[in-house]
């Protein structure tokens, strides 16, 4: 430990780091437009400059190693001016229709200009034209409002391993775009929305489908079904200002119901349903001799990565649907047929922490007759919206339950929401499966946590299985590459497309810090810890669906309903 | 190591002189070293100067007459390629070296008239009218009424140590430079100092770089020595992108062994086996020139592994800069190096201890690296007893502009600038007043007449606002608009802006729209324009500060510099602009009026035909008249008129 | 035929890495004449480097073109001795003897118009430079006359390098 003196004052710091760093631990506010925890500075934003006594210019804190003594000025007038000549600089080239943002309210540079006191336009000149790229059945790029922080570039490279965009042109005519500044619908995009959750403006955002819903919502002919992901109940409280990770689950089945939706299921009830056929496919893959390991299939994010850029293990897949793809596919067959609707009446939206899943649910495949099997994706933060736009408010709401059939869900479907949380709820049912007998140790802790690449032996029965869990594709990009290269121990392999899972998905509030992550992490393993249904084969709903329509995991309806394929797409087409 | 183990080539080791010969065998090896300094030439030998700048002013069509005459004459004579001697307005430059005589050097020789000079000059007569001056040669009888070369006033200020053999040797022949001592201060550091030795003396030498930082550059090699890592590189920066700029060029293409020698010393001072030579690929000859070098160094063991027997190995790659000014930043450099965008990247680590993939790396400019020979040569002291307190040694200066002579210059530390425009580059032509001189390309400023007795020095240049940079050296005259030339370089940068940073990405456009709206005509201004236009100017000079202040590399850092180094010294020109909406020197072309002389004009209508703007009439054969609201400034008429009737103001 | 001259130079690179990518982009534009989409997928493929990031870089450059340029190329610098000398002039000259703004070729396939920062030939400015023939001490009189004189060639003389053009 080594000591700085900030404004006069001396704080504490770790030799090496960087002054940054230093400065947040102290609970010193410097601003920042390109930072990013955990990726090394690129120092192009220039908003966290500060004086250090001895250096000639100002020195930017995020990429200025500390070193004992040094003596910094974080808001001398200097530093201050200077940062708000640059929020006047960004605004100088930008559209100026924040009432008509989609990111009012929630954008650094409004808030930087507010807080610097921005109140009058001093540079006026021309600004820089662009399209806007609406292609993408997932993600909406404005380059206009871009401040080309690089924020998107760098998590689309250096987490996700995809690098759909880069930085095209220099200078002032730098923008950020696909290859040859095509649509983001035939880049190697897969649809993560990573990139709208570390942009600071309204550049990125989801494809919002707020419009359609509202409108199936008031079309009296239509039965609207609403399916809600695992992990929006403990992130969708964020967006009303209560702490990471509380649990909303009641209120938000109470405003889904007076926002008109007709039926309210929990995805979680399909999470359990996957497990009964993704554990009885790894079961059968492992006894008769299947290409292994297998790969988890519920991020469509990931599905796109495997067929773009490394088709080779399209077959280690595993051909069950997504959750919300199964919850599609039998509320439009099971469902419709036990209420005696005409499916083509049934307007099927789920509530997604995930932008990939808008792309998932248009796939030509997911849906029969010519029906889409889920109609409209929204997002954690759209549906925030939907709810604000109603006038209703969390707090006040009392807590409802979700319907039959499609209500019922077990803590293992609701662990979905975390990195690890398929693995661990296929590992409790395969080993049932395997063994008939239930794990001594429900909990599977060495998949548990925030790493990005978590690795367990696991006995079931005389099978001693390898199990991985990546999050991230960066992360699930390296460890098929070692898979290239002839490792070979794995049996079964999850991953999610998001960094810590779909708590940290692409649609989920913006802003959080991978502290909220972690926070929405651990209720979710709270939850598990208080109720008492932990496996999934233990879901009676599931079991009755069973019983009376599907038949027996695996078979041929659910052949039919619940698997799909993958094919083979160029990374540019 | 020792003499023992060091194997040299058989001319190189004429020249280090290793072992007592017969005297008889020494006479010949002198003699034959004579013959390649070309001190005695067997047969009438023509030099043509065939630099980027002699093919230029047409050296190719000089060349062909060349031959013609010889051939059609049946003369027999050789004919060589030199570079650039650096002469560039009196291009093409032709020397004549007669056996027994001189060598004679003749400016302005284009194809019409080698036939003439050749016919006198090969008959042992040196045409006054194209006579520059003759080589001083103690060996041989001077040309009687022939001025001596060096005491032309272009170069009798001069110092040439780097350029010293430019425009004089065959620069595609090892030999040459060899027989004029190349190489020896390489082998006689490989044989006798340590590495560390070698940046003491080049530290204490006092050898700063020559790109525009000025950083000393043994200091920096101690850096990258002390870093650790098994392997270190050494990158030649020869991305010449300042405007104004062309030493780098003229070296490679006119003495690239020189080069090859300074990275040899360099490399082994700093501990590195791997050179990249990033060369700008505008220069293709340069290009050409510095790979057959290299590839007769290899020839010679003067590179590649084990260098003369020795256990120092040095492999050079030349990468092919692909057109951006922001490369010239070293981080960006090696960026670009390395296959990508060439975006700058914050400072620490300094690519001394991280750089080129990673590992500790050191970057020197051309000029830096060709002035090594000399400083080993030298000594140390010898080197440092040259120039100011902390400016040692030569600088090479591209002067160019409205300067008589223009042209690659070399002079010691501490020469003053008016020595350099006035004495060496001849004044202003046509009688033309000087206004400035631009120094340091677009990073750098402009030095104005009360301070042309500023020396060439890098902390005395500071003090007026400019920097010593690489060595571009633009004059400038009364007929140019300081305003104007803000505006190029601003251009010129917000257009070279990697676009990283936002204070240089947008701060740079903003300060050239402001100076844009100055320089702009009324007539284009609506609504509240010419508020913006005033209140733009107000936050010129804050917009600047914040740009230097928070930029993320010396491009940024330096960006608003013409700007704020053009209001320092010409801030009347401004208010011109700003107040009178006049440009002075009637350069911006919508502050410009132009008028037809009644007295003048013949009525030949050629302008009016040519105004792309119609904003000419009149009818044949009477004055014409320019309509002054729809006139566009683009000077046509004034390039159409054969009376100089047009006139503007 | 495009494709084999693009294999000639990928070849000329086996086991390529990043570094290679600028040297590659090069050749390939030597050989093509400029970066094709079908080029930048392929080189993408050898260097197993995303589209995306090929893209990115040669756009940072001003070396590379993605469309075909002129029969003759015309490079108007404007550097700061240019500058001085009057190559914005010089410029307007040829773009209204050309009617093509830089960046653009004729509609004829003769020329296309590039603006270079600085040719490095300071002491012979103005200067314009076509198909790597150094023109010096330009006007905006003689500007039509040296178009003039490559629009009756046609074409530029093939295989000659730049010194001895």
């Amino acid at each position: 430990m080594i000591t700085i003196e900030v404004n006069g004052r001396p704080i504490p710091a770790e030799k090496g780091e960087m002054l940054l760093t230093a400065l947040r631990r102290a609970g010193i506010k410097v601003p920042t437009l390109c930072h990013i925890d955990g990726l090394n500075a690129t120092g192009a934003c220039r908003m966290c400059v500060v004086e250090v006594e001895g250096q000639r210019g100002l020195t930017p804190s995020c990429a200025f190693p500390v070193a004992d003594g040094m003596k910094v000025h974080t808001h001398s007038p200097r530093a201050v001016t200077a940062r708000k000549t640059i929020v006047e600089l960004l605004l100088a080239n930008h559209p100026d229709d924040c009432l008509y943002c989609n990111r009012n309210g929630n954008c650094r540079l409004q808030y930087l200009a507010e807080e610097l006191g921005v109140r009058q336009r001093r540079f006026a000149g021309d600004r820089t034209r662009h399209h806007i790229d609406a292609s993408s059945p997932s993600i909406v790029r404005d380059p206009g409002k871009c401040i080309l922080c690089g924020k998107c570039v760098r998590v689309c490279e250096e987490v996700q391993r995809v690098a759909a965009i880069d930085f095209i042109g220099r200078g002032s005519k730098t923008k950020i775009g696909t290859a040859f500044d095509e649509g983001l619908n035939v880049s190697s995009c897969v649809n993560c929305g990573q990139c709208i959750a570390v942009c600071p403006t309204g550049a990125l955002s989801e494809q919002s489908q707020v419009k359609e819903v509202l409108d199936a919502l008031n079309d009296p002919n239509k039965i609207v079904v609403v399916q809600h992901a695992p992990a929006v109940s403990v992130t969708l409280g964020e967006e009303f200002g209560m702490a990471p990770g509380a649990d909303v689950i009641g209120v938000m089945t109470a405003a889904l119901r007076r926002l008109g939706f007709d039926r309210v299921f929990d995805t979680g009830f399909t999470a359990d349903l996957t497990i009964m056929e993704e554990g009885s496919e790894l079961v059968h893959r492992l006894t008769n001799g299947g290409r292994l390991p297998m790969l988890t299939s519920c991020s469509p994010g990931w599905i796109k990565f495997v067929e773009t850029q490394y088709p080779d293990f399209i077959d280690n897949l595993s051909t069950c649907k997504s959750p919300q793809q199964m919850m599609g596919a039998i509320t439009k067959t099971y469902f419709a047929e036990r209420e005696g609707l005409n499916p083509t009446r049934i307007y099927s939206v789920s509530i997604m922490p995930c932008t990939a899943k808008k792309f998932e649910a248009g796939r030509p495949e997911m849906g029969r007759d010519g029906l889409a099997d889920v109609d409209a994706v929204l997002t954690t933060r759209e549906l925030a919206s939907l709810i604000r736009m109603a006038g209703l408010n969390l707090r006040d709401l009392p807590p409802d339950t979700a319907d039959t059939p499609f209500g019922e869900r077990t803590t293992a479907g609701k662990l979905f929401g975390a990195s690890g949380g398929v693995m661990e709820a296929a590992i409790r049912t395969a080993h049932y499966l395997v063994t008939g007998r239930e794990l001594g140790d429900l909990k599977v802790e060495s998949v548990r946590g925030f790493d990005g690449v978590k690795e367990a032996r696991v006995q079931v029965g005389d099978l001693n299985l390898g199990v991985a869990v990546a999050s991230g594709l960066g992360n699930a990009s390296r460890l098929l590459d070692q898979i290239r290269a002839g490792r070979s121990d794995l049996h079964f392999i999850e991953v999610m497309t998001c960094p810590g899972g779909c708590i940290g998905g692409g649609g989920q509030p913006i802003g959080a810090n991978a502290d909220a992550v972690r926070a929405r992490m651990q209720k979710l393993y709270a939850i598990d810890a208080d109720e008492s249904v932990r496996v999934s084969h233990h879901n009676e709903a599931v079991q009755r669906l069973y019983a009376e329509f599907l038949g027996a995991p695996l078979g041929e309806k659910s052949h039919h309903l619940l698997h799909t394929h993958y094919a083979e797409r160029g990374v540019v087409s | 190591m020792t003499a023992a183990i060091m194997k040299l080539p058989e001319l190189l080791s004429w020249v280090v002189n290793d072992e007592p010969v017969e005297p008889a065998v020494a006479r010949q090896r002198q003699q034959r070293l004579a013959e390649l300094r070309r001190e005695q030439v067997l047969r009438p030998t023509i030099f043509v100067g065939a630099g980027t700048c002699g093919l230029g002013a047409g050296a190719k069509e000089t060349l062909a007459a060349i031959h013609k005459h010889l051939d059609e004459h049946e003369i027999k004579a050789d004919v060589i390629m030199v570079g650039c001697i650096g002469l560039c307005s009196l291009e093409p430059i032709v020397e004549v070296q007669l056996p027994g005589h001189a060598r004679v050097c003749y400016k302005q020789v284009t194809g019409d008239k080698v036939a003439g000079l050749l016919d006198r000059a090969l008959a042992g007569q040196c045409p006054d009218e194209l006579v520059l001056g003759q080589h001083r040669n103690d060996a041989i009888e001077p040309w009687a009424d022939v001025p001596f070369l060096d005491e032309h006033p272009f170069f009798a200020p001069q110092t040439r140590w780097v350029l010293a053999n430019c425009g004089i040797i065959d620069p595609s022949q090892i030999d040459e430079y060899i027989a004029r001592g190349g190489y020896k201060a390489a082998v006689e550091m490989l044989r006798k100092t340590t590495p560390e030795t070698v940046c003491d003396i080049v530290e204490k030498s006092g050898l700063r770089g020559r790109g525009g930082g000025g950083f000393p550059t043994g200091k920096k090699w101690k850096f990258a020595r002390a870093s650790a890592g098994d392997q270190k590189y050494l990158i030649c920066n020869a991305d010449e992108g300042d405007p104004g700029a062309f030493m780098d060029r003229a070296v490679i293409e006119s003495d690239p062994h020189r080069l090859v020698e300074g990275m040899v010393i360099a490399a082994y001072g700093m501990g590195a086996t791997k050179a990249y030579v990033y060369i700008r690929a505008e220069y293709p000859l340069a290009i050409k020139r510095l790979k057959a070098a290299i590839a007769q160094a290899e020839a010679y063991g003067l590179l590649g592994d084990n260098i003369l027997g020795s256990d120092f190995g040095l492999h050079v790659v030349i990468k092919m800069g692909a057109g951006a000014f922001v490369c010239g930043e070293e981080t960006a450099l090696i960026h670009s190096i390395e296959g990508r965008r060439g975006m700058p990247r914050p400072r620490p680590p300094f690519p001394a201890v991280s750089g080129l993939f990673g590992k500790p790396t050191i970057i020197n400019n051309v000029e830096t690296l060709a002035n090594l020979p000399t400083v080993l040569a030298f000594g140390a002291d010898r080197f440092a007893a040259l120039g100011t307190k902390t400016s040692k040694g030569t600088k090479v200066f591209a002067l160019s502009g409205k300067v008589s002579r223009t042209g690659l210059v070399e002079v010691a530390m501490g020469t003053p600038v008016r020595k350099i425009v006035f004495d060496i580059g001849g004044g202003i032509p046509n009688g033309k007043a000087y206004k400035a001189v631009q120094i340091g390309g677009p990073s750098g400023g402009c030095i104005p007449s009360q301070h042309l007795d500023i020396d060439v020095d890098y902390e005395s240049l500071k003090t007026v606002g400019a920097i010593m940079g690489s060595g571009g050296l633009v004059v400038m005259d009364e007929d140019t608009c300081m305003v104007d030339v803000a505006k190029f370089f601003m251009d010129f940068i917000q257009r070279e802006s990697c676009g990283k940073c936002i204070p240089c990405r947008e701060g740079t456009r903003r300060m050239l729209e402001i100076l844009q709206r100055i320089t702009q005509g009324r007539k284009k201004e609506r609504g509240t324009d010419a508020l913006e236009r005033f209140k733009s100017v107000l936050h010129l000079q804050s917009l600047a500060e914040t740009i230097r202040d928070t930029s993320l590399c010396g491009l940024g850092q330096t960006a608003p510099n013409p700007v704020l180094s053009t209001l320092r010294w010409f801030r009347d020109e401004y208010e011109s602009h700003i107040y009178e909406r006049k440009c002075p020197a009637a350069v911006c072309a919508e502050l410009v009026t132009y008028s037809i002389d009644a007295d003048k004009c013949r009525g030949c209508t050629v302008c009016a035909k040519k105004c792309p703007a119609g904003a000419i009439v009149g009818a044949a054969k009477s004055p014409h008249h320019i309509v002054v609201e729809k006139c566009i400034g683009c000077g046509a008429c004034i390039d159409a008129c054969r009376f100089d009737a047009v006139v503007k103001e | 035929m495009a494709k084999n001259d693009l294999d000639a130079v990928l070849e000329r690179y086996p086991n390529a890495s990043r570094d290679a990518l600028i040297p590659i982009l090069q050749d390939v534009q030597q050989e093509l004449g400029y970066l094709s989409r079908d080029s930048v997928v392929r080189i993408g493929e050898h260097l197993n480097l995303p589209a995306s990031k090929i893209y990115g870089v040669a756009t940072f450059y001003n070396q590379f073109r993605f469309q075909p340029q002129g029969r003759n190329h015309i490079q108007v610098c404007r550097g700061t001795a240019c500058h001085v000398k009057g190559s914005a002039a010089i410029l307007d000259a040829v773009k209204r003897e050309l009617r093509i703004e830089p960046g653009q070729t004729t509609r004829d396939g003769q020329f296309s118009l590039e603006v270079v920062a600085c040719i490095g030939a300071c002491g012979l400015a103005p200067v314009i430079c076509v198909n790597g023939e150094f023109h010096a001490g330009v006007t905006t009189k003689t500007v039509g006359k040296i178009i003039d004189s490559y629009r009756r060639k046609g074409s530029p003389n093939d295989g000659s390098d730049h010194e001895t053009t």
